[in-house]
């Protein structure tokens, strides 16, 4: 089992994201995902700069995957995705079936992101016979429901599960940050880099609840399966996806490495630097947001 | 015809009703989670199915079956079952989201009509057209999240028949994207067939208002002259950077009366009203007013005009008894 780093999914200054990535070189994950899957408006990077990127984290031995745009809404978004998959040298991430389409005309293999719904052996299937080598279930899958599927997953079809960090839970045309601040998501100023964990959400009681992440929205916990290593291996996972936070990045990889090896402490090391309650209810069958502290080792 | 009436039914009253008011088509589930309405005591067993289907064919009406949940591995069975019943029955068409199941659908029933459902999340035609090519479906249901000028794009860049929704409840996220229910309470419209599900409400009288609660989790306190509306997730009330408000949606319904001039002229085959868990009281008021909007549009797009009577009666109707135009026209954009 090794470790994937996720998409960026907030929105950071030019200088952070690449002095994000240009640790991530050091790091121990084995695959790297670039590029905007969140909302086409953010443009302090561009293609060819996630590019460049690849480029560079490949050079240093990491495994470069773009990923695609979860919600496609414009002639634009898709002369995006064509320029992506069009490039040819890095592997791409399908984040909805418009990239999935693409991907298997240009007859070039493929990972299947999380977005793509699949949530039984029929439908990876035919995600396989059109060229995916790889596939994350919705993070809302458990391991039960998991279990159950990859008894019957195509052969030699890798699975990868999104292990660290807030959820992606909802995707709407609407800017809900922008919508914080009372502005027209056509003039949103960009308010996303003040909130580089985006937006926090709590109830009425002050109970935190969700992320507004743009149009995008997140859980208020922090999935975090470094206790339940033993059971992805029974499964067969071939990778855990850790999900970018702005600060301590490093360490959480660190800790997940060091879980891998067998130390002991390593979930208590990442304990002491989560940016959030933990939750894991998902991965028990349960709500999302609970968590089972027995289940942490 | 373009611009096709579509119909809910919840219940065999609703299909009858709907037909007799003029609905071109309605659609119906059956009485499991197959169908993104898996509500208690909706939806069909196959005695009524069939005599939804005599009523209707009886009428030159349609009835078309929501398959739109995601199949579950270890439960496969109850979806195929339930395209089998359909075919069998004889269903004018399917609406499907989960491409294992379109596949299935496809290779053991050729003729059987497949419609992508708006659980399918196809925002651009190179994803509609992606189901086309792979499974021959011939009308796609559109997410509430493209302005018009999106929609006539991918209306232009396709053969597959586009169909909208036109009236009742908002989802402000891209359907079948939107886990935010299953965070909450465990089940969601992909794996459940239910958001924001009445077992998991609890309303709460207090000093400070009427709560209501999801799973425990505050969604909204209304004060004495508040009106409080069913507590779906994303209509709560919550707080953020110090602000109290309707931080994703407020609770608002969709109607697009007034775009239906520019739906006749982009090629629209049909508009879909929401509500399968609504009375058929509620069915007979919004399909009588959408029957007579549609052939008033068709008879002189040019002229059309909403009559305020329309307009007052679909809003006693409305959730909060306000409207939007959702994302077709973007007042926010």
């Amino acid at each position: 089992m090794n470790l994937s780093l996720g998409p960026l999914l907030y929105y950071w200054s030019r200088d952070d994201v690449l002095a994000f990535y240009d640790e991530a070189k050091h790091w121990p994950v084995t695959r790297v995902y670039l590029g905007e899957s969140v909302c086409s408006r953010r443009h302090l990077l561009r293609l060819p700069d996630w590019l460049t990127l690849a480029e560079q984290l490949a050079a240093a031995g990491k495994e470069a995957v773009l990923s695609s745009q979860t919600l496609i809404e414009s002639e634009s978004d898709l002369k995006t995705l064509r320029r992506i998959v069009g490039d040819g040298r890095f592997l791409v991430e399908a984040n909805e079936w418009g990239a999935v389409r693409l991907l298997s005309e240009a007859g070039v293999p493929f990972v299947a992101g999380p977005t793509l719904n699949v949530y039984n052996p029929e439908t990876l299937e035919v995600l396989a016979g059109l060229g995916a080598q790889r596939w994350l279930p919705p993070v809302e899958t458990s391991r039960a429901a998991l279990a159950s599927l990859l008894e019957r997953a195509p052969a030699g079809m890798e699975t990868e599960v999104f292990a660290y960090g807030r959820l992606p839970l909802a995707y709407s045309a609407r800017c809900f940050t922008a919508r914080h601040y009372n502005l027209p998501k056509d003039d949103c100023q960009f308010r996303c880099l003040d909130h580089p964990d985006g937006l926090p959400l709590a109830t009425r009681e002050g109970t935190p609840f969700l992320t507004l992440n743009g149009i995008q929205t997140q859980s208020a916990g922090i999935y975090n399966l470094i206790g339940e290593l033993p059971a992805l291996r029974e499964l067969g996972i071939a990778s855990l996806r850790l999900s970018p936070q702005s600060r301590h990045m490093g360490r959480v990889v660190d800790a997940f490495q060091a879980a891998l090896a067998g130390e002991g402490n390593a979930a208590d090391a990442l304990a002491r630097i989560m940016p959030g309650p933990p939750v894991d209810g998902y991965w028990h069958g349960h709500a999302g947001l609970e968590y089972s502290p027995e289940s942490a080792f | 015809m373009p611009l096709d009436l579509i119909c809910p039914a919840g219940s065999l009253v609703s299909l009858k009703t709907a037909i007799d008011h003029g609905a071109d088509a309605v659609y119906m589930g059956f009485r499991d989670n197959t169908n993104a309405r898996a509500f208690p005591g909706l939806n069909f067993d196959e005695a009524q199915a069939a005599e939804g289907l005599r009523y209707a064919h009886e009428r030159g009406r349609r009835v078309l079956l929501a398959l739109n949940t995601y199949p579950q591995s270890d439960t496969w069975q109850r979806w195929t079952g339930a395209v089998d019943r359909a075919a069998k029955l004889g269903i004018d068409a399917v609406i499907l989201a989960d491409p294992g199941l379109m596949r299935y659908a496809v290779r053991q029933y050729p003729q059987l009509r497949l419609h992508l459902s708006v659980q399918g999340s196809a925002t651009s035609y190179e994803a509609v057209n992606f189901y086309r090519e792979h499974f021959g479906i011939q009308r796609a249901v559109l997410p509430r999240v493209l302005s018009l000028p999106q929609v006539e794009n991918v209306v232009k860049h396709t053969d597959v028949e586009i169909e909208l929704f036109g009236f009742g409840g908002l989802c402000v996220m891209v359907e079948g994207r939107c886990l935010l229910s299953s965070y909450c309470t465990g089940e969601s419209p992909n794996s459940a067939g239910v958001c924001s599900p009445p077992k998991a409400v609890q309303w709460m009288d207090t000093p400070t208002g009427l709560e209501s609660r999801l799973n425990g989790v505050l969604l909204d306190r209304y004060g004495k002259n508040e009106k409080a509306g069913y507590p779906t997730l994303c209509k709560g009330r919550f707080e953020v950077g110090g602000e109290t408000y309707y931080a994703i949606e407020e609770p608002t319904s969709l109607n697009t009366l007034d775009l239906l001039p520019e739906m006749l002229k982009i090629g629209i085959a049909a508009i879909k009203i929401e509500g399968r868990q609504r009375s058929p009281a509620y069915v007979a008021q919004v399909t009588k007013v959408w029957r007579a909007a549609i052939d008033a549009v068709k008879e002189n797009a040019a002229g059309f005009k909403p009559t305020p009577a329309w307009q007052a009666e679909l809003n006693k109707l409305s959730e909060g008894q306000s409207h939007t135009l959702g994302a077709y026209h973007r007042p926010w954009k």
